[in-house]
């Protein structure tokens, strides 16, 4: 991929409002054409911030953005050329689904017969082509979130923002949504950056995912790598679930790291991923699915005994709390299988890990 | 589960314990419905006796003509049965003789003050004549009648009679406009020196007109300062714009008065700095440019609460949407943010403007002669002329134009687009 496939680039990006704290800081990304890219994180760690940015509404602090590599900071919201979508969708109440799709292109002086045209194919592009003389308050929220997308897309932007677009949605129609919004990027060929903090929506729908918090960006990386090669404890945490046992690396070898763990006598190899050396305290991170129970004695490098304290029964699996090493809020996700030993609360059985899915990161909190 | 009523059967849905099902809802729902009525009794009686009767009295009013038919009535009779070409017969005289011995001095008084209003100079014919009833002989009444005053010899004071002989009149309605009947009861247009009400009607809408413009055009930016600007800064904002609203309005007109007269502050300011030579002094009150700076500023709040009510609830998001459709921030404003305060606008507008068609107190402070409006002239004729027929005829006609405009604005705007805050 040479520089020329970036669409976007921000470099050296940093944001304040107030003078005294920077919400954005330091941000260098990097947006490939037809590239899905999601900008995950809590509330607050500036991913919002970014969008407003890129869109124009926010100018950056210090730094630049390019567009086409063409510095944009300069260029006002009304001559970028971006779609986006916003968070309520922001149709006018006054125009009709139709008019509404027609305003970026009126705005534009296209006639009236190539106007109506690329309307109605947008419209039907979401299905929505005999909805064109409601007006949006008669839609249901799905409806207008299709209106809403199809309006970003009308005047063929090469990029659509889109600002936790499905957030007012209830479960299933987001999930709906999520494909259908997906396979648009696809057929299109549109490059979009996408905003939201539900990871299920970033995973489901993204190339690549930028994870945010406290104004920087932890990883960006596919969703794939992202959950199973978290470079630090916060994308551990962040994305899907994660048991942490923290504690402070004994032995050095290489590849992997002997630590041992806080308040308890038991050591764990641990596959080093981003951790000092001898002495340094490190947070382990291990996916609940990576856990075995009952191992054959010397299958695994890292056996423990472990006590059952709560099962939750979820159809294909039972979701169990163990108390393993002094803490007690040990997850591991037993598959509902035959194989499967069948366990009771308060029953005390070995669990154990692989090297390689126990990551050693950087020490938090 | 043997108790429950059976459902398949084809005759009504039944309750567990037989009653009808319907039977029972009414009678569940009865209780609410009574309360609900209970909390609704007192603004209805509120509404009914302070708004409703006033308004009835009010419409009654101006069409009532009972009184004169009451006191005189041998008089109309005998009206009736002249030929109204010759001289007033005898029996008109007599007539009139026995009705006014026979009616109290309060009513007589009443009388000869509505029949003023037919023809000018009834009220102290009456009064003259009354003084000297009691020392008149009997009849023939003619010649005593024309030896106390010989107007009564002038044909015409018998003919206004036409005028009043219906127990109800559209003639204070007439008279509001500037006509009046002749004697046959056609309408006809006042004399030229008592025509003043068009010219006031007029002025008044007009007057109404430019400061409901005005008012929105000073209003609109408000509005959108105080809807956009940062918490801290509109809420000290809303406070200015609330602060007249919490003064006296006679303090504000006075207020105005010092700012506005010959030797005033804007006068006194624009001669100091030489844009103003000390002799052309500009007039600005008492006259028809006070009463529409006063008026404008009083009403102002009228505009802003309405429109920056609905201007609050407009999300910023549409502004940016649009921005980012291509539209221009101006093109923006226009076609997407505008439409949305129309609510706003039609509120407030509708607002100051009913408000402003009935002003009084202001145009009697500041307006002078060419700053009166229609309102001056209700309060004149319920106060001094004491003619309340055609004050009731007035303020049933502003009524009826207020209606109508609220009857134009929901054709056009919908009377449920309305936002007053």
């Amino acid at each position: 991929m040479t520089d020329n496939d970036h669409l976007v680039r921000f470099v050296d990006i940093q944001k304040s409002y107030d003078g005294e704290s920077l919400v954005v800081k330091n941000l260098n990304l990097d947006v490939a054409k037809g590239e899905f890219l999601t900008m995950l994180g809590p509330s607050g760690s500036g991913k919002t911030t970014c969008l407003m940015m890129l869109a124009g509404f926010e100018p950056a602090t210090h730094g630049e953005i390019y567009l086409n590599e063409r510095p944009i900071n300069r260029v006002p919201p009304h001559k970028r050329g971006i779609g986006m979508v916003f968070q309520n969708y922001a149709l006018f109440p006054h125009m009709t689904v139709a008019e509404n799709l027609a305003f970026p292109l009126e705005v534009r002086h296209m006639d009236k017969t190539e106007r109506e045209q690329r309307v109605k194919r947008a419209l039907d592009m979401v299905q929505l082509g005999a909805f064109g003389d409601r007006r949006p308050a008669q839609l249901s929220g799905g409806q207008q979130q299709r209106v809403a997308v199809a309006r970003s897309l009308v005047f063929d932007p090469d990029l659509v923002l889109m600002d936790e677009p499905l957030g007012a949605l209830d479960k299933n129609l987001r999930e709906q949504m999520q494909y259908e919004i997906k396979h648009i990027h696809e057929n299109l060929g549109l490059t979009v950056v996408y905003v939201t903090h539900d990871q299920s929506e970033a995973l489901t729908m993204s190339n690549r995912i930028a994870v945010f918090d406290d104004g920087i960006i932890q990883q960006c990386a596919p969703p794939e790598v992202l959950y199973e090669e978290p470079l630090n404890a916060f994308v551990a945490h962040f994305i899907g679930e994660n048991n942490r046992l923290l504690g402070k690396v004994i032995e050095d070898n290489g590849d992997t790291v002997k630590v041992d763990i806080d308040n308890d006598p038991g050591t764990v190899v641990a596959n080093r991923i981003n951790v000092g050396g001898v002495g340094e305290r490190t947070t382990l991170s291990l996916r609940p699915e990576r856990v075995t129970v009952n191992p054959e004695p010397g299958e695994l490098p890292n056996i423990f005994s472990a006590k059952a304290e709560e099962l939750i029964y979820l159809g294909d699996h039972i979701r169990t709390r163990f108390t393993v090493c002094g803490h007690d809020d040990f997850i591991v996700k037993i598959p509902n299988s035959a194989v499967h030993a069948h366990l009771k609360e308060g029953d005390t059985v070995n669990i154990g890990w692989n090297a390689e899915d126990c990551r050693a990161l950087d020490p938090s909190d | 589960m043997a108790s429950n009523p059976p459902i398949t059967d084809q005759g009504p849905l039944l309750t567990a314990d037989g009653t009808p099902l319907k039977v029972s809802l009414q009678r569940s729902l009865r209780q609410n419905r009574n309360r609900a009525m209970l909390l609704v009794l007192p603004p209805l009686l509120f509404l009914v006796l302070l708004f409703v009767i006033p308004i009835g009295d009010m419409l009654l009013r101006s069409v009532d003509d009972k009184l004169v038919n009451e006191v005189l009535p041998r008089t109309f009779d005998a009206f009736e049965e002249w030929d109204k070409q010759s001289e007033p017969p005898e029996e008109l005289f007599a007539a009139l003789f026995e009705d006014l011995k026979a009616a109290e001095k309060v009513e007589r008084g009443k009388v000869s003050v509505r029949m003023n209003y037919a023809k000018p100079g009834w009220r102290s014919l009456v009064k003259k004549t009354s003084r000297r009833l009691k020392r008149m002989d009997g009849p023939p009444y003619k010649e005593q009648f024309i030896k106390i005053d010989e107007r009564w010899a002038d044909q015409e004071f018998w003919l206004s009679l036409g005028i009043m002989k219906d127990r109800y009149t559209a003639g204070y309605y007439w008279n509001a406009v500037d006509r009046t009947y002749d004697f046959d009861k056609n309408v006809i247009l006042q004399d030229e020196n008592r025509r003043v009400y068009n010219l006031l009607w007029w002025r008044t809408i007009l007057v109404s007109f430019i400061v409901t413009i005005a008012c929105l055009l000073l209003a609109y930016p408000v509005s959108y300062l105080l809807a956009t600007l940062p918490m801290r800064i509109s809420n000290l904002l809303m406070i200015c714009v609330l602060m007249p609203f919490w003064t006296s309005l006679l303090v504000r007109i006075v207020a105005w008065m010092i700012m506005l007269q010959q030797n005033g502050v804007v006068n006194d300011t624009l001669v100091w700095a030489g844009l103003l030579g000390e002799e052309n002094r500009l007039a600005m009150m008492y006259n028809f440019n006070g009463t529409i700076i006063v008026m404008t500023q009083i009403l102002l709040p009228f505009m802003i609460l309405p429109i920056f009510s609905v201007m609050k609830t407009i999300p910023p998001s549409y502004m940016k949407a649009a921005q980012n459709l291509g539209a221009t921030p101006t093109m923006a404003f226009i076609r997407v943010y505008m439409p949305q305060t129309i609510p706003g606008v039609g509120a407030g507008c509708i607002l100051v403007f009913i408000v402003a068609i009935g002003y009084y107190i202001t145009p009697e402070l500041v307006g002078g002669k060419d700053g009166r409006l229609i309102g001056n002239m209700v309060a004149h004729h319920m106060q001094r002329s004491l003619n309340w027929g055609l004050a009731a005829a007035m303020g049933t006609i502003l009524l009826i134009m207020i209606l109508l405009l609220y009857w134009i604005y929901d054709k056009i705007v919908g009377i449920d687009n309305m936002k007053m805050g």
